[in-house]
């Protein structure tokens, strides 16, 4: 699905990621876990393509395709969904709008006819129920006046209308309670599937009794330093990372 | 579902100003130049009646004492007076029914998005239409089922021989001749518009709309608009104007007077779609216009503008808050893109107690274009209790654009109260990255987002112009990110 | 006082009766203001500049450029303990001055400083003579002012406080400044503007000011003439790099009072910080303009402008903010308010935004009213008295401005007269 060799990238010259490699296959689900600074969210961002950062060195290969070499909406429709840790606001534009025109264009680089009205409605009632979104949501402007649970749910709703093929959810679970965490958490494991994959990049190792990850990596100053299973995720909620830095050093 | 913002982009690929066509018509002109002969002239034409050529020859008298305007924020070479056609009308019978319209008129329309067919009311266009091209009005529908409410809808010209009471009376009245430059030059030559007047009590079933279409090469375009609105009725009037792509610049310089008398409402829409010129500046209308309502006792009159077109653009719509009570609105949104310039906002004038007026204005500056904002609210010593408030928002697109905003606030009452906020900043990236992550591009993104920033404005539009203006939005941005 | 000569005669601005001293400006500056001061006329409110503020009452007189005495100057000592310059009528009183300044700092007339080359080269260098027919009259008259240059790294110590006190019945004067501060430097100056026995006289002055590189410069302005003389104020200001420019001027009487200040930030990362008040009373018309030009990217300037009007006075605001092509990263406030509390009084107020780069944040906002009547209510069902109630209500609007002031002893004294003026209780 996505291999990373080597990956390096910086913003405004300062290096935050110093040679990540990571792969992930269909089917699995990754998590990355690190302290403050490791440069977790800079990765969701290369990978998306946000255009501050640089990248200095390495490559990533996303189903055959040179992902550094597209640009963000072609990643997007390549099937690259990143669930932003802080959604945005747009005011003035309905959610529902917004998703037909990202769907229809979507639809429109894989060579497919537009949906239709019916068909787009009848997939926006089904989607989302499977975040327990309550539709008066999907007529609201985008993002605006949602509350934080509301802003996450609508990502996986969004999620599940676009259907990606690697979800990258960037802290996703942080600032949500139980309830609101168990329903995110519940979408996304409704949404995969043998075909698609996703990195979960989170903080906490709360998320991960919901979402059971296939790896646990361990980001760390810009690079992965640590690779198990889950039970590494329960380690490092007990331990704290310091026992790797320790680790390291040695 | 109706008309989403991605029906539109489809709609939108690569267009260009899709209005730029001439139709070929045979048209009879007057000669190049102004002088009291052209007026003359103008007038027989029309078969005027004395009074009005009076009219137009004392406002020539005084406009022969103006000078042009400079206190706009607009730079533009002046027009050569001599060097425009006063007066074109299509070569025509008379247009006794809409049969008699010649196959080519009809297609222009059709191509404009005009529906003149009355039987199309069954499938849900309501709306009523005035066409005027170049000097002359062409055709009006729904006209007998308006008439059966007593509510007058017709051409100018025709108004003038069959209601010249109500021309007489209330013509110049809102907007007096001397006013401005441009008014007098209007009063001198204006050629035909529309006339609207509502009864007492009547509420107007369907939209009342008028379509401006400058056509013939080194015209200018002076029409006049008047509406009436009687003791306790109600209006809703939309306006649109299109033009044909020529790389020179042509004047289109109107008058717009709107009279809502005790407890009446009028709502005055105009989606200005002139042709801006081409992306290197080159030709374009001169957009000088004069609109102006007052209110008398708890009237209320509403502007709302789509503006898109136009090289520069120098307009006011305004409100005289005459009676207590009174309510004046101003919505507007201001697009520039390439080299357009546009100076235009409004004026509030509280005389009344108890008026209200709210202004929204949005901005919109691409390309090297600019944007000004120009309004004024006046509070005069009597109009206890006046409110005011004021939204200028500006979005910036580029780097080589300019967005200004001039508010004049004077209040000489200590009841009142006035707000005025003014922001501008850029189009925010964060908001284009998100769009862009869910597999939107980024020009649709933008059309997408400003839209969106104009959509407290969009929605005081009918229906079927807000469609119209959602459209015109996108393909005016299009190249306008630098 | 000496005996009076006739004056140059103008041609079309003639305010000026007689004038026994020759200006002290260098020969080019004068001739230029001149032949300008031949060609135009006094605004008149067709002019933009001046379209809310009639100058009829100014141009109707004749003014006379005299030194004049005063014998005891301690009302209007702001703050004791400083270094004090004063100027009676435009010329420097040196026996009414005290304090002995530190090294670096060069703080004396512009009569003798034509031979300092820091002075010549920056007297005149920036001011707009065509624009304004004040500045060509101060240009063209002016015999004294202060020359102050504070040198570079210098840091000063105790503030300099600058009194000019006008004198006599129809006094013209044309006080002429100029301030720069060099590098890394910071100073603090209080400049206070007052009057005795003078009536329908006029105080033109012009002060020129350069915030060199990361130097910071904060200005306190007291205008307190009484209310039959006129005042016209330019400050024009250059900002260099990480430089800091404060001003906050503080309007209590005057006929007319017109203060244009043009703040033009030429160098990248610098503050700009603009505060003003005007309380209004009888016929007082107080018209303010501001402009800030940003030229340079990354910077940051605040205004806050609040006004009370009251009786048949009249305020004019008029704030515009330039952000040029490629000023990137501007973020720029504005913000002007205004109580009326007459039905006689006007406010005039014009904020206006002018801008050229994209990636900027400007706003600004306006506001006229009255107090707000729940929170008069409010006072009074806590057992204020209503007149009491709109004191304190007043007192908090204008504090919002005051308290920008870091100088205690400064806001001392205009409490003290905000107190014998309109009777209000104002304290820190």
């Amino acid at each position: 699905m996505i291999t990373i060799k080597n990956l390096h990238a910086s913003i405004d010259g300062k290096e935050i990621l110093k040679g990540l490699n990571l792969e992930v296959k269909p089917g699995e689900v990754h998590a990355i876990m690190g302290p403050n600074g490791a440069g977790k969210s800079t990765l969701a961002s290369v990978l998306a393509g946000r255009e501050e950062y640089e990248i200095t060195e390495g490559t990533v290969d996303f189903d055959g395709k040179d992902l550094l070499d597209l640009k963000t909406e072609d990643r997007a429709r390549e099937g690259l969904f990143l669930a932003f840790q802080y959604p945005i606001e747009i005011p003035g534009v309905s959610n529902i709008n917004f998703l037909r025109a990202a769907l229809n264009e979507i639809r429109e680089y894989r060579g497919e006819e537009p949906i239709s009205a019916k068909d787009f409605l009848i997939l926006v009632r089904e989607k989302s129920a499977i975040v327990e979104l309550d539709p008066k949501l999907a007529s609201r402007s985008v993002n605006e006046g949602f509350s934080g649970g509301e802003k996450k749910r609508n990502e996986i709703f969004q999620m599940a209308m676009l259907n990606p093929k690697l979800a990258i959810l960037d802290e996703t679970d942080s600032g949500l309670d139980i309830d609101a965490l168990r329903i995110v958490a519940n979408g996304v494991n409704k949404l995969k599937s043998k075909d698609n994959a996703t990195i979960v990049i989170t903080h906490y190792q709360r998320l991960l009794d919901y979402i059971i990850p296939d790896f646990v990596h361990v980001l760390y100053d810009g690079k992965i330093v640590k690779t198990g299973t889950k039970e590494l995720a329960l380690d490092l909620e007990e331990r704290g990372y310091d026992w790797i830095k320790e680790e390291m050093s040695l | 579902m109706s008309y989403t913002e991605n029906d539109l982009a489809e709609d939108l690929q690569n267009q260009e100003y899709k209005y730029g066509f001439v139709t070929n018509l045979d048209s009879e002109t007057v000669p190049k130049g102004l002088s009291e002969d052209t007026i003359r002239l103008i007038s027989a034409k029309k078969e005027e009646p004395e009074w009005l050529l009076d009219y137009r020859l004392k406002a020539y008298e005084i406009w022969l004492q103006m000078t042009e305007p400079t206190w706009a924020h607009v730079h533009y070479e002046k027009p050569d007076f001599q060097d425009i056609i006063y007066y074109s009308a299509v070569k025509q019978k008379k247009y006794e029914s809409w049969d008699d319209v010649e196959p080519e008129m009809k297609e222009t329309m059709k191509k404009l998005g005009i529906s003149m067919d009355e039987q199309k009311v069954l499938t849900g266009t309501n709306v009523a239409v005035d066409f005027v091209m170049d000097s002359v009005s062409v055709a009006t529908s729904f006209k007998e089922k308006l008439s059966e409410l007593g509510i007058i809808f017709c051409s100018f010209s025709e108004a003038v021989k069959t209601h010249p009471e109500l021309i007489k009376k209330y013509m110049g009245t809102v907007v007096p001749t001397s006013d401005n430059f441009y008014a007098a030059l209007n009063s001198a030559v204006f050629t035909d518009g529309s006339f609207c007047y509502i009864p007492k009590g009547v509420r107007c079933p369907m939209e009342l709309s008028t379509y401006f279409r400058i056509n013939e090469k080194g015209t200018g375009q002076f029409e006049r608009t008047l509406v009436v609105a009687d003791k306790g009725s109600y209006v809703s009037y939309l306006e649109g104007c299109t033009a044909p792509m020529r790389d020179e610049n042509q004047l289109h310089a109107a008058v717009v007077e709107l009279i809502a008398l005790d407890d009446a409402e009028i709502k005055y829409s105009t989606v200005q779609n002139w042709y801006p010129g081409d992306k290197n500046g080159l030709g374009g209308i001169f957009n000088f216009v004069t609109k102006r309502g007052v209110c008398e006792k708890n009237a209320k009159i509403s502007w709302t503008q789509v503006e898109t077109g136009s090289a520069v653009t120098w307009k006011y719509p305004s409100c005289i808050l005459k009676g207590d009570n009174s309510v004046g609105e101003f919505y507007s949104v201001a697009v520039t893109n390439h080299f357009q310039q546009a100076d235009t906002g409004t004026k509030m004038i509280h005389l009344g107690k108890n008026t209200k007026s709210t202004i929204i204005s949005k901005g919109v500056s691409g390309g090297k274009s600019n944007n000004s904002y120009r309004g004024l609210v006046q509070i005069h010593k009597n109009a206890t209790n006046a409110r005011n408030f004021s939204q200028c928002d500006s979005l910036l697109m580029s780097d080589e654009c300019g967005a200004h905003t001039f508010p004049y606030i004077e209040c000489k009452n200590s009841s009142s109260k006035i707000e005025h906020e003014a922001t501008t900043s850029k189009i925010g990236e964060d908001q284009i990255f998100y769009c862009q992550q869910r597999g939107i591009s980024s020009e649709k993104a933008i059309s997408l987002i400003v839209n969106g920033y104009c959509k407290e404005v969009l929605n005081q539009l009918p229906m079927e112009f807000a469609v119209e203006a959602q459209k015109l939005l996108a393909i005016s941005l299009e190249g306008s990110v630098g | 006082m000496s005996e009076i000569i006739n004056a140059p005669v103008f041609k079309k601005v003639e305010l000026i009766l007689k004038n026994e001293f020759e200006g002290v400006l260098s020969e080019e500056l004068k001739t230029k203001s001149s032949s300008i001061l031949d060609g135009i006329q006094m605004p008149t409110t067709r002019t933009e500049a001046w379209k809310y503020t009639r100058l009829g009452k100014i141009n109707n007189k004749k003014f006379t450029v005299r030194k004049g005495d005063v014998s005891d100057i301690s009302s209007f000592i702001i703050t004791k303990d400083v270094y004090t310059l004063v100027f009676v009528n435009g010329f420097l009183n040196s026996t009414l001055s005290s304090g002995t300044l530190p090294e670096g700092i060069i703080c004396q007339s512009i009569n003798e400083a034509n031979s300092d080359s820091t002075f010549t080269k920056y007297i005149g260098q920036n001011l707009r003579l065509e624009e304004e027919v004040f500045n060509s009259l101060n240009t063209l008259n002016s015999a004294d002012g202060v020359f102050i240059h504070i040198g570079s790294k210098v840091i000063l110590d105790k503030p300099l406080q600058i009194l000019h006190i006008l004198s006599e019945t129809n006094t013209i004067s044309n006080l002429r400044n100029l301030i720069v501060c060099e590098k890394n430097s910071e100073a603090k100056i209080i400049q206070g503007y007052f009057s005795e026995n003078a009536t329908d006289s006029f105080t033109n002055v012009v002060t020129e000011v350069f915030v060199e590189e990361n130097a910071h410069l904060t200005i306190d302005k007291i205008q307190y003439e009484n209310d039959s003389c006129y005042h016209v104020a330019t400050e024009q200001v250059q900002q260099e790099k990480n430089s800091t420019f404060t001003i906050n001027t503080v309007t209590l009487n005057g006929a007319i009072v017109r203060n244009n200040l043009n703040i033009e930030v030429v160098g990248q990362n610098c503050l700009t910080n603009l505060n003003g008040t005007y309380l209004l009373k009888g016929n007082q018309h107080v018209d303010n303009h501001t402009i800030v030009d940003h030229k340079a990217p990354n910077c940051e300037s605040h205004e806050l402008y609040k006004g009370v009007v009251n009786d048949q006075s009249t305020a004019v605001f008029n704030g515009k903010v330039f952000v040029r092509k490629d000023a990137q990263k501007i973020n720029a406030f504005q913000s002007n308010a205004n109580v009326l509390l007459s039905d006689e009084s006007t406010v005039n107020s014009k904020p206006e935004l002018e801008i050229y780069a994209d990636d900027v944040k400007c706003s600004h906002g306006s506001t006229t009213g009255q107090l707000d009547e729940e929170a008069v209510f409010y006072l009074r069902a806590r057992g204020l008295s209503e007149k009491s109630a709109r004191k304190l209500m007043i007192g908090a609007f204008v504090n919002d401005v005051l308290k920008k002031i870091e100088n205690e002893e400064v806001k001392t004294f205009i409490f003290e007269i905000l107190h014998q003026r309109f009777d209000w209780e104002l304290s820190n």
